[in-house]
């Protein structure tokens, strides 16, 4: 029975160690494994969605990996109240703190490698793969760690008015950003996606990939041990296509983040944003793995540009010379 | 001035402002009766063969009229720019091209005066306005981009710039030459072709503007300007081979073109209404505040997206605050805006007036305390005295939609948290002002105020090399300065 069952698998399941197979009985004498329930992520705390759906999240060979949540309308709408309310605090901690607790973050992610290249595996990738995403995507979170206080100073200026005033620019946070994380992509993707917006002050709503959504979740417990305050992050799992409705058409989020190359999704995005002017940001890529999908100008995707005035007196007598 | 028993002084003018009239002369522009399309070059009716009148709003006479450009007109000057773009800008070196930037500004400047007398006499504004503020700042703005022409390489930090191609811009009609100045400039100092359309009322100074352009030599095609109203810029928004869309207007009509353009891989920037916030702490300088609030919302009849419209007064100084604004308005001299003392000229059209009377009725409906100054008005033209709503509620539509006109209102605060949670409790995001003489607090509050551009002990200061733009459903992109390149490049 048990050579039979490994016999279909295809052979990155066949890797899978153990644990994995939900649907095995223990053998006799064996230790009973302690399945994980994944559930969402909002507001520092994980709840079951609160529509008491759930899907099968499973493999290529078409094995059950877990039952996910199935987020509805209004997980999204608890998780942008978690956000705003998170905004106030996250957006103004000073840049340095936020680049400590992202660089907590990888710290975190690193002590856990192994249960991502885990996850991974069993969502059919290799170990050298799963190996690999698992350290790049540290490593982008140290990356973006590093921007947290210097992107101000890049893409800042001191404006040279030709009237008595000091006059300055700088980007500070956009809001609450909701981000569709790249679908067919489990853990880098959505590493990729989230650190600029939260190393820019933003706070986020971000709904994993549909098809591998395991990782995106032990993510959160991730974020849940690094220091980054509750709501800042907020992770749903669910059915893109139910759900990117909501996520452009909420009057209390400021941008919308989307990934995929669909062009339907765009223009359902584009149009939702209208309503209240929603930043859309759409990226092409595929490669996420991929050195050119970090950059700074990522940061600046989510970031408005406040320019603010004040008036210089002219005293008498300093001259030329002075 | 009469001291009164508060030991502050009443502002008493009545005999030194009777000023005799000093109009500016009409003689040093010439107005024609009739305006074509500027496409490709040349000036050429529209092919509907229509036209629609623009008129003085100061005297409701008909000044000119402009061709009305339709769908094929659209197309024409959308291949004009294409063509322009492909074949000849694209290519051309950058400093080159900074050069002929460089020349619409020179040439803007040596014709100035024109300029000044034709917007006043178009949009209504007073001519000390558009001889001292929106032509020479729209010479400036050229100048400002000309020389980022062949520096993009330094803008953008590990980045190489490419122009879009075809930028298709609308403007309002508040600001009708600056407006056009700020769309054209970085758009062709990035390298990209052109096709503006002006507002519908004030369509003039964009006309000279496009002879200028023809003057300058510049190749046939790189800026094409068509006249005209909604349905033509409904058709610029709407062409399939436009790259980019820039618009100033209303965020009604801003919300329309994202929508419009929604799946396509246009890129868009909208820079559109606002309702600032203007906040005034009990320990600013309140004479020079009063001032700021004057100018933040009686500037340009109010017809300003960043306006200071509502006024936010700390508890303390509010009785002050309200006599100093009362005796100042009072002496402001409303009135023909061609006249060189006119601190208020024309509204700029009947139906904005409408408008803004249809907000003043919503005003007064709602039980508001409303005080308007006593000054004549013209006997014809669209005019409407200063006016200022105090104890308004922070629900009212007056305090919190975009009137366009000089109407303040006013509500008082106790504390900062206070200021900050009021001023940010509205969907626009543009601008605000803050009058304090605490360092520390102006900080506070500029870091803590939802809005793209926030002036300190000063307002509604521009500059070509000071970004513009809006946070929230105030739009998104910025104009001016470094970051006003942005819009019009890729990577």
């Amino acid at each position: 029975m048990m050579e039979n069952i490994i016999a279909k698998k295809s052979p990155a399941a066949a890797r899978v160690n153990g644990n994995s197979k939900i649907a095995e009985k223990p053998e006799k004498g064996k230790r009973l494994e302690v399945l994980k329930t994944y559930k969402i992520y909002i507001g520092g705390k994980f709840p079951r969605t609160e529509s008491g759906r759930y899907y099968v999240a499973a493999n290529s060979a078409g094995e059950k990996l877990a039952n996910m949540c199935l987020s509805s309308r209004k997980d999204f709408r608890e998780a942008v109240v978690a956000a705003r309310t998170a905004f106030g605090d996250w957006g103004s901690r000073h840049a340095l703190n936020r680049g400590q607790i992202l660089y907590r973050m990888a710290e975190m992610l690193e002590g856990r490698k192994m249960q991502f290249i885990e996850e991974l595996l069993k969502q059919d990738a290799s170990r050298k793969l799963a190996e690999n995403e698992a350290n790049l995507s540290i490593d982008r979170l140290i990356y973006y760690a590093g921007w947290c206080d210097k992107f101000q100073q890049i893409f800042s200026s001191v404006n040279p008015v030709a009237c008595s005033h000091f006059n300055f620019s700088a980007p500070e946070p956009t809001g609450v950003v909701s981000v569709i994380a790249p679908q067919n992509n489990s853990l880098i993707g959505l590493v990729s996606v989230i650190a600029p917006v939260i190393a820019g002050g933003n706070t986020c709503i971000a709904l994993a990939s549909y098809s591998k959504p395991l990782c995106a979740i032990t993510f959160a417990e991730v974020l849940n041990s690094s220091d980054v305050p509750g709501g800042t992050v907020n992770i749903l799992t669910g059915n893109p296509d139910e759900l990117l409705p909501y996520f452009s058409n909420h009057m209390d989020v400021n941008a919308v983040v989307y990934c995929e190359k669909d062009p339907a999704g765009r223009k359902v995005i584009h149009e939702n944003a209208a309503l209240n002017l929603k930043r859309t940001v759409f990226y092409e890529d595929t490669n996420w793995n991929s050195k050119e999908v970090q950059s700074p100008y990522r940061i600046m995707d989510t970031q408005e540009i406040k320019t603010t005035w004040h008036p210089i007196e002219n005293i008498g007598g300093a001259k030329a010379g002075y | 001035m009469a001291t009164k028993r508060d030991n502050t002084l009443k502002l008493k003018f009545d005999s030194a402002r009777k000023l005799s009239p000093a109009p500016e002369s009409r003689s040093s522009a010439t107005i024609r009766p009739r305006y074509d399309l500027f496409i490709n070059g040349k000036f050429e009716p529209s092919s509907g063969k229509k036209y629609f009148d623009t008129i003085n709003p100061a005297t409701g006479e008909k000044l000119s009229e402009a061709a009305e450009a339709n769908a094929a007109d659209v197309d024409k000057a959308v291949k004009a720019a294409r063509n322009a773009y492909e074949k000849c800008w694209k290519k051309m070196p950058a400093k080159e091209r900074g050069k002929y930037v460089f020349r619409i500004a020179r040439m803007v400047q040596e014709r100035a005066r024109e300029f000044a007398i034709v917007e006043t006499m178009d949009g209504g504004k007073p001519i000390r306005e558009s001889r001292d503020f929106d032509i020479p700042t729209a010479a400036n703005h050229f100048f400002y981009y000309a020389g980022w022409a062949d520096k993009l390489e330094y803008a953008f930090p590990n980045r190489t710039a490419k122009s879009l191609g075809v930028a298709g811009q609308i403007i309002p009609w508040n600001f009708p030459l600056l407006m056009a100045s700020w769309k054209i400039a970085p758009a062709l100092a990035t390298g990209n072709t052109v096709v503006l359309k002006p507002a519908e009322t004030t369509p003039l100074t964009a006309m000279l503007l496009a002879e200028v352009i023809q003057e300058a030599d510049l190749p046939p095609g790189v800026v094409n300007i068509i006249t005209g109203g909604g349905s033509t810029g409904a058709a610029l928004v709407n062409h399939p081979d436009i790259n980019k869309i820039a618009f100033t207007g209303s965020t009604e009509v801003g919300k329309i073109i994202q929508r419009a353009i929604a799946g396509t891989s246009k890129k868009i920037t909208l820079e559109l209404g606002g309702k600032a916030p203007n906040i005034i702490f009990d320990d600013a300088p309140i004479d020079q505040a009063v001032e700021g609030v004057v100018n933040g919302i009686f500037f340009n009849q109010g017809h300003v997206c960043c306006a200071g419209s509502r006024l936010y007064v700390q508890e303390s100084v509010m009785n002050d605050v309200v006599r100093k604004l009362r005796d100042r308005i009072e002496t402001l001299i409303v009135g023909d805006p061609m006249d060189k003392n006119t601190d208020i000229g024309a509204i700029n059209s009947k139906q904005q007036l409408d408008k803004i009377n249809k907000y003043i009725k919503i005003g007064l409906g709602e039980g508001y305390d409303m005080y308007q100054s006593s000054c004549v008005l013209p006997d014809r033209g669209f005019f409407l005295r200063p006016t200022i709503f105090t104890n308004v509620a922070q629900s009212s539509r007056i305090a919190q939609e975009e009137i366009f006109g000089p109407v303040l209102t006013i509500q008082s605060f106790r504390t900062d948290e206070e200021a900050i949670e009021k001023a940010n409790n509205n969907p626009y995001g543009l601008s605000a002002g803050v009058w304090t003489d605490k360092g520390s607090k102006i900080f506070n509050m500029t870091a803590k105020l939802r809005a793209g551009v926030v002036w300190a002990n000063t307002f509604n200061k521009f500059d070509p090399a000071s970004p513009f733009g809006g946070y929230k459903e105030s739009g998104y992109g910025r104009e001016g300065g470094l970051h006003g390149l942005q819009p019009y490049v890729t990577f």
